[in-house]
Order: structure tokens, then C-alpha cells, then sequence
């Protein structure tokens, strides 16, 4: 691969994903994207970049972008968030909506379903708290692949055996062989869709609680802000939007501010009274 | 308040398996202590009660059913987070294990991400309060 087709893969990533691969990522590039080359009848990197400058390949061209994208996930991943999801977050969003018992989540980054299901499990586990309510946990990820396989909700012993309590694995698993297949009350309760975080929200509607996690670290400092912003806007009032131990939102937006009390989790700033946006321009 | 460091009590009849976990579990930081079957771990634990004990299931001389049954009869034997691990992931031995007062399950092999997950969700970590 050369630098000239190194810098074009660059763009084509960035345009498509919103990836931001630095010049150390070139190893990651060229680990990920060589075993493509035999599939897609190229006799190198150079020839596969080649195609992809055809833009008639549809297929490629998807590959290509999940092929850069990471999917580490496990269940109750940091573990952290997801108590204060259950035992804050949950809470005030019910006495929040508890007129119209209607909760809208979404997972931006929803990868293989780990984290979609983890919340689906402490939703259940909520019980009676929940009943009669309308939940929507919305799952969306740019890869069809991991959408695939979290839709099957089929997962290997070392994945059920990172984060998930074994009580819980007994309790909401099937075991079909060397595999573990979540209960299908709980893969009812997610919606799996693909959807880029470069393209609009506005027809996702609003949520109350938004999970991005460990993804914006993979992009530049312009497309952090614009999503952030963006999810400030996606965010329902008084909702919470969870993002990774690495990221944060201050210096990116000023549509959210960090919650004072707990640490990852993100709401609306408070709007500026009218006189000072008036000084302020 | 002060701080000690937290021991783990390896138990299993294959010197590798503990040679292997060993290694881990001093890169975590933990204090280790081994034993290679059921019997020759309860008297470890009659010395000094570990905090956690990593359990295998099939053992000669008290397999880890029978330790786990006799250690969660006595009072100090109550402490202990106990992960026990097999070779297999039958539900029906998980459920056996789990009424015997295992705490969480894993399976072999693991390496250290698997396991530094399964010490923090049983609740432990390197340094515990003295």
C-alpha cells in the first residue's frame, strides 16, 4: 500500500464513518483490509483501493468501512454506567415520564448487542416498576454484520463469560451446543437498525436515554461536535446521555454539560436567559 | 483506613493450570496461595481464610462440589467469593455449583481479561480494606 493510497483510504473511511485513522492506524489498516483482497478478486491493497475508486461496488464499498470499525463490546461493560442506569437513571426518567409511561432509549453504538441487552435485562429485571409502560430500546450500528448477529442474540463462552453475572446467564440464556442464545423476550425488546452517526437524527424522534459509548474516540474533533451537538438535540428533556470513561463533551458542545454527580453522564445545559444570549450575540 | 493486599487461593490438581493462574493473579496484584485438590484447600483455609477462591470442579480427593459444600458450613468459610471453574458449560453443573455457593463461574482457559472481569464482579479487587 502506498502513502498516496493510504491517504485516499483515509478520506473514503472518514466520508462514509466519520473514522478518523491517524498515520499510526496504517498497520490496523492494512491487517484488516488484506484479507478482503482474495474475496474481492485483488491481487493487493493497491488493487483493492483501486476498485474502490469504481464506485459501483456497493458491497465492497460496506465492507470496507465495517472492516475498519471496532466492535469490542461486552455485557455490562465498566459495569459503572449501568448501575447508574438502573439505580438513578431508570428512576428519574419514570418519574420523569410517569404521565404518559412511554421510555425511549438508544443504544448509537450498538455493536454485536451486548449493551442493548444489558439494559433490556435490567429492564426486565425492574419488573412491576415497568408494567403498563411503553419501552423502545433502539439498537443502531453502521455495521449490517454485528446487527446480524445481536438480532440472533447468539453468543459464544468467552463472550456470556465478560461482564454477565452467571446468575443471570442461567436465568435469560438458552444453551444450544458451545453457544448461549438470549431469551426471546428480551431480543423482543430491541429494535435493531442500521444507521450512520453522520446522518441526521431528526427521524429517530427523541430519547431519553442516549448510550454512546466508546465510539467517538475513534473520530475527530469536528464530527464529536457535531454529533454531540446533534444528540443534544435527539436527548428528551431532563435525559441522560451515557458516553465512554475517554470522552466527554466539554469543549465539543455547548448543547450538554457533564452531570456533577456522576461521572460519564451528560444532560442539557441549562439554556442562557435572554438578556445574556442577547450580549452574547 | 489502612489497606492489605488481597489473597486468592488457587485450587486445582493440574500444576499448569495453577502455574498459569498464578501468574495472573499476581499481575492483577493479588497474593496467591495454591492448592491441588479439595482436601489439601480446606486445610489452607483452616491456616488463613483467602478472599477469593478460584475453584476447579473436578478434582481427585474432594472434588470442588464437596470442598464448596463443606467450606460454606462453617462460618468463616461464608467469606470467601468462590469462582469455580470447568472445562465444560453444562447449565445443570452451573446450577449445582451456584447451589453449593459459588459465586460466579468461568471456564477454562481464561486468560486475564476474563478473569480480572470475573474479580471485580464478585466484588473484589486488588487492595481491600484492612
Amino acid at each position: 500500500m502506498t502513502d498516496l493510497d493510504f491517504e485516499y483510504l483515509r478520506g473514503y473511511i472518514k466520508q462514509r464513518s466519520g473514522l478518523a485513522l491517524t498515520a499510526e492506524k496504517r498497520y490496523l489498516v492494512e491487517s484488516r483490509l488484506s484479507p478482503l483482497c482474495r474475496r474481492f478478486g485483488a491481487a493487493s491493497l493497491h488493487d483493492l483501493i483501486g476498485k474502490l475508486k469504481t464506485p459501483h461496488d456497493k458491497v465492497l464499498e460496506r465492507t470496507v468501512v465495517e472492516a475498519m470499525t471496532t466492535n469490542e463490546t461486552f455485557f455490562f461493560r465498566d459495569r459503572l454506567p449501568f448501575d447508574l442506569f438502573r439505580d438513578t437513571i431508570l428512576p428519574e426518567a419514570l418519574a420523569r415520564n410517569a404521565g404518559r409511561r412511554k421510555l425511549r432509549i438508544w443504544c448509537a453504538a450498538a455493536s454485536t448487542g451486548q449493551e442493548p441487552y444489558s439494559i433490556a435485562m435490567l429492564l426486565q429485571e425492574a419488573g412491576a416498576r415497568l408494567s403498563g409502560w411503553q419501552v423502545d430500546i433502539l439498537a443502531t450500528d453502521i455495521s449490517l454484520d454485528v446487527l446480524e448477529k445481536a438480532r440472533l442474540g447468539i453468543y459464544s463462552q468467552f463472550e456470556v463469560q465478560r461482564g454477565l453475572p452467571v446468575q443471570w446467564l442461567l436465568k435469560h440464556f438458552t444453551q444450544t451446543g458451545d453457544q448461549w442464545q438470549i431469551s426471546p423476550s428480551l431480543r423482543a425488546m430491541v429494535e435493531y437498525r442500521p444507521f450512520n452517526l453522520l446522518h441526521g437524527f431528526e427521524a429517530l424522534g427523541q430519547f431519553d436515554v442516549i448510550f454512546c459509548r466508546n465510539v467517538l474516540i475513534y473520530f475527530d474533533a469536528p464530527t464529536k461536535s457535531d454529533i454531540l451537538t446533534r444528540f443534544g438535540t435527539s436527548l428528551a428533556p431532563g435525559g441522560a446521555l451515557l458516553l465512554g470513561a475517554a470522552e466527554t463533551v466539554i469543549g465539543l458542545t455547548d448543547k450538554l454539560i457533564p452531570d456533577a454527580k456522576h461521572r460519564g453522564v451528560y444532560g442539557h445545559a441549562p439554556a442562557r436567559p435572554p438578556a445574556l444570549r442577547a450580549a452574547v450575540g | 483506613m489502612s489497606q492489605r493486599d488481597t489473597t486468592c487461593l488457587v485450587v486445582d490438581d493440574s500444576a499448569v493450570i495453577r502455574k498459569v493462574a498464578r501468574r495472573i493473579i499476581e499481575e492483577i496484584g493479588f497474593l496467591v496461595s495454591e492448592a491441588e485438590d479439595g482436601a489439601n484447600a480446606l486445610e489452607v483455609c483452616a491456616e488463613a481464610m483467602p478472599d477469593v477462591i478460584l475453584l476447579d470442579w473436578n478434582m481427585p480427593n474432594k472434588d470442588g462440589y464437596a470442598f464448596l459444600q463443606e467450606l460454606r458450613r462453617t462460618e468463616a468459610g461464608l467469606k470467601p467469593k468462590v469462582i469455580f471453574c470447568t472445562t465444560e458449560n453444562d447449565v445443570g453443573a452451573i446450577a449445582r455449583a451456584l447451589r453449593a455457593g459459588a459465586d460466579e463461574y468461568i471456564m477454562k482457559p481464561f486468560d486475564r481479561d476474563i478473569l480480572t472481569a470475573k474479580l471485580e464482579q464478585v466484588g473484589v479487587s486488588a487492595r481491600l480494606d484492612a
